[in-house]
């Protein structure tokens, strides 16, 4: 798979999602892409054989207001049919605007920040406690990082020596109200880990192969869980959405529809060049 | 009088499983002491997990853990469990349906003396009301071993309270019959059904003999699974009786109280009292002083029932 091109096909996706159910994340989802497309096709082991099973890969959203973007690679990967997504934030459906386990492919609930990391850390538990060899991923947002309970996490996780743990923080710098460093600073993330305990990792989370190349030097790592710190562009693909923190939630209208879809389907194409 | 505090028990029980199935786990937020776990920290490290002062992930990381086979048991006092760690009881254990059992010990004002940050005065009405979070208080240690057991059974999250001293059994080691999620008839009147949870039952058992010896003919039933509440045991409870007195170790907002109003309302309207902590910090004391104070005793009882027959 052109991994380069997929992210602007799953973002076509996201679009077409967004704009039909004129509701959800495009900001958050669009600067989260290219990891959920690089852990799902590239290095976990999840698919919907196997996902019945606690021996494989297991990975919580953690900044489930992204879910678009989830349920655009889940689809994409089979876990369920396309037509499904015509019922995003529908009336009764089970797609909603958050993870929701009751979807294939979900396994945690999530919407409220601060949780996803510390549920991994149970799973990564749990893996260690039973000498099973599966990884456990968890996506964070970067305003996500004031919740206290992310920082109980990063205690626990760097106590436990969690190797078999990977955290990614979707290093956006911006969220509703503004730039991080406007609501809440969050310089200096690279730090702060190390002091927990953490292997850390900084890379450019829109670069797929850097991405790639990230998670699997997380791999090697002994003795420490892996903190691969993603910085991203919120809105990345889409040159009117990109660094704008009025896209945080922002639905597009029928032109920016069109004029997005171009964007994206050209870099697609230039990709597949 | 018994000197074994229900939380022991549930150490106890913790202790047989954990030796049969390696999938038990328990895990403290810094409170294996006074949930009374020590025993089971020393003698099963490799199934035990200590998160520290952190309640937050102490839920948390229960719900991963549950979510990769295991049964975890996050032990903590009830006071924090209930309030810091709510949302992660909410999302992550009843939302995600994990199967995570919150043990709060010490609740109430068994902590008397130490102030509303130790009191866990609204846990029921917090727990409660979470879908798919179920509510237990086990009366005595035969029932909290019975009660327990049963949960150890079952994959669904689960509240379960404790106090923090040994209470006066209710029952015996050979009579005590228990059904999941069935109140216990500990007696039927026709004049007064007394519905009680927790430390309050064995309160409730002696105002019924009290009553009894005034010729007036009192019942109890022992309503330690507060939700789901045993309904059909509280309707033909009170279509027996005049009156129905409910007490507990709680708030009377949003308590066991507040959910046998609502049950009689519906369905068999009955004058009642819902006897309960005051919707202000309580008075400093031991858990018998603080009891006493606010008329949660069997002498409380008796009042309520001689002025709701009057």
């Amino acid at each position: 798979m052109n991994l380069k091109a997929n992210s602007y096909r799953l973002r076509q996706d996201i679009l077409d999602i967004i704009y039909r159910a004129k509701t959800g994340h495009i900001g958050g989802d669009f600067s989260v892409t290219d990891i959920l497309n690089v852990l799902y096709n590239k290095v976990m082991n999840i698919t919907p054989e196997n996902f019945g099973s606690v021996d494989r890969d297991h990975f919580v959203l953690s900044k489930g207001h992204a879910v678009e973007a989830l349920y655009a690679v889940l689809c994409q990967k089979g876990f369920f049919p396309r037509e499904d997504l015509l019922t995003v934030s529908q009336y009764g459906s089970k797609y909603i605007g958050h993870p929701n386990n009751k979807v294939n492919g979900i396994e945690m609930n999530s919407g409220s920040l601060g949780h996803g990391l510390s549920v991994a850390i149970g799973m990564a538990l749990a893996g260690k406690m039973d000498k099973r060899d599966y990884r456990v991923y968890v996506v964070m947002g970067d305003g996500e990082l004031a919740e206290g309970s992310v920082w109980e996490g990063a205690m626990a996780g760097g106590h436990y020596k969690l190797d078999n743990l990977c955290a990614v923080i979707d290093r956006n710098h911006l969220q509703i109200s503004g730039t991080t460093e406007y609501v809440m600073n969050q310089e200096s993330q690279e730090e702060r880990w190390a002091t927990f305990g953490w292997h850390v990792i900084s890379v450019n989370g829109n670069d797929v192969d850097a991405l790639e190349k990230a998670f699997e030097e997380a791999k090697t790592v002994k003795g420490k869980p892996t903190m691969i710190v993603a910085n991203t562009t919120k809105g990345c693909g889409v040159s009117f959405m990109a660094n704008q923190a009025g896209w945080h939630h922002r639905v597009p209208t029928a032109e920016e529809y069109e004029q997005g879809m171009a964007e994206l389907k050209a870099k697609e194409m230039a990709a597949n060049e | 009088m018994n000197k074994i505090a229900n939380k022991q028990v549930i150490c106890e029980v913790l202790m047989e499983k954990a030796k049969e199935d390696k999938d038990v786990v328990v895990l403290c937020s810094d409170s294996r002491g006074s949930s009374s776990l020590t025993p089971y920290a020393d003698t099963y490290p490799e199934q035990f997990v200590e998160v520290g002062i952190a309640e937050q992930s102490l839920v948390s990381i229960s719900a991963g853990l549950a979510r990769c086979g295991k049964k975890p048991y996050a032990a903590s006092p009830a006071c924090f469990l209930s309030t810091r760690s709510m949302e992660q009881a909410k999302v992550d254990c009843a939302y995600s349906h994990m199967n995570v059992k919150l043990i709060g010990v010490s609740g109430g004002i068994s902590y008397g003396a130490l102030g509303m940050t130790h009191h866990s005065a609204t846990d029921i009405a917090d727990m409660a009301s979470i879908p798919g979070m179920r509510v237990y208080l086990p009366s005595d240690r035969f029932q909290t071993r019975k009660l327990m057991e049963a949960l150890y059974e079952d994959t669904d999250p689960a509240y379960v309270r404790v106090g923090r001293n040994a209470v006066e059994d209710v029952y015996t080691e050979d009579n005590c019959p228990f059904e999941m999620d069935k109140a216990t008839v500990l007696g039927e009147g026709t004049d007064v059904a007394i519905i009680a949870c927790g430390e309050m039952v064995k309160p409730a058992v002696d105002a019924m003999e009290m009553l009894k010896k005034e010729g007036i003919s009192a019942g109890v039933l022992d309503m330690y699974c507060v939700k789901p509440l045993d309904t059909a045991a509280v309707i033909k409870a009170a279509e027996k009786a005049k009156a129905v007195i409910v007490i507990e170790e709680h708030t009377r907002i949003g308590g066991l109280g507040s959910m046998v109003a609502q049950v009689l309302a519906e369905n068999c309207p009955r004058k009642m009292r819902s006897l309960g902590l005051p919707d202000a910090p309580v008075i400093a004391g031991k858990s018998q002083e603080v009891f006493d104070y606010y008329h949660l005793n069997a002498d409380g009882i008796v009042a309520a029932a001689h002025e709701l027959l009057k």
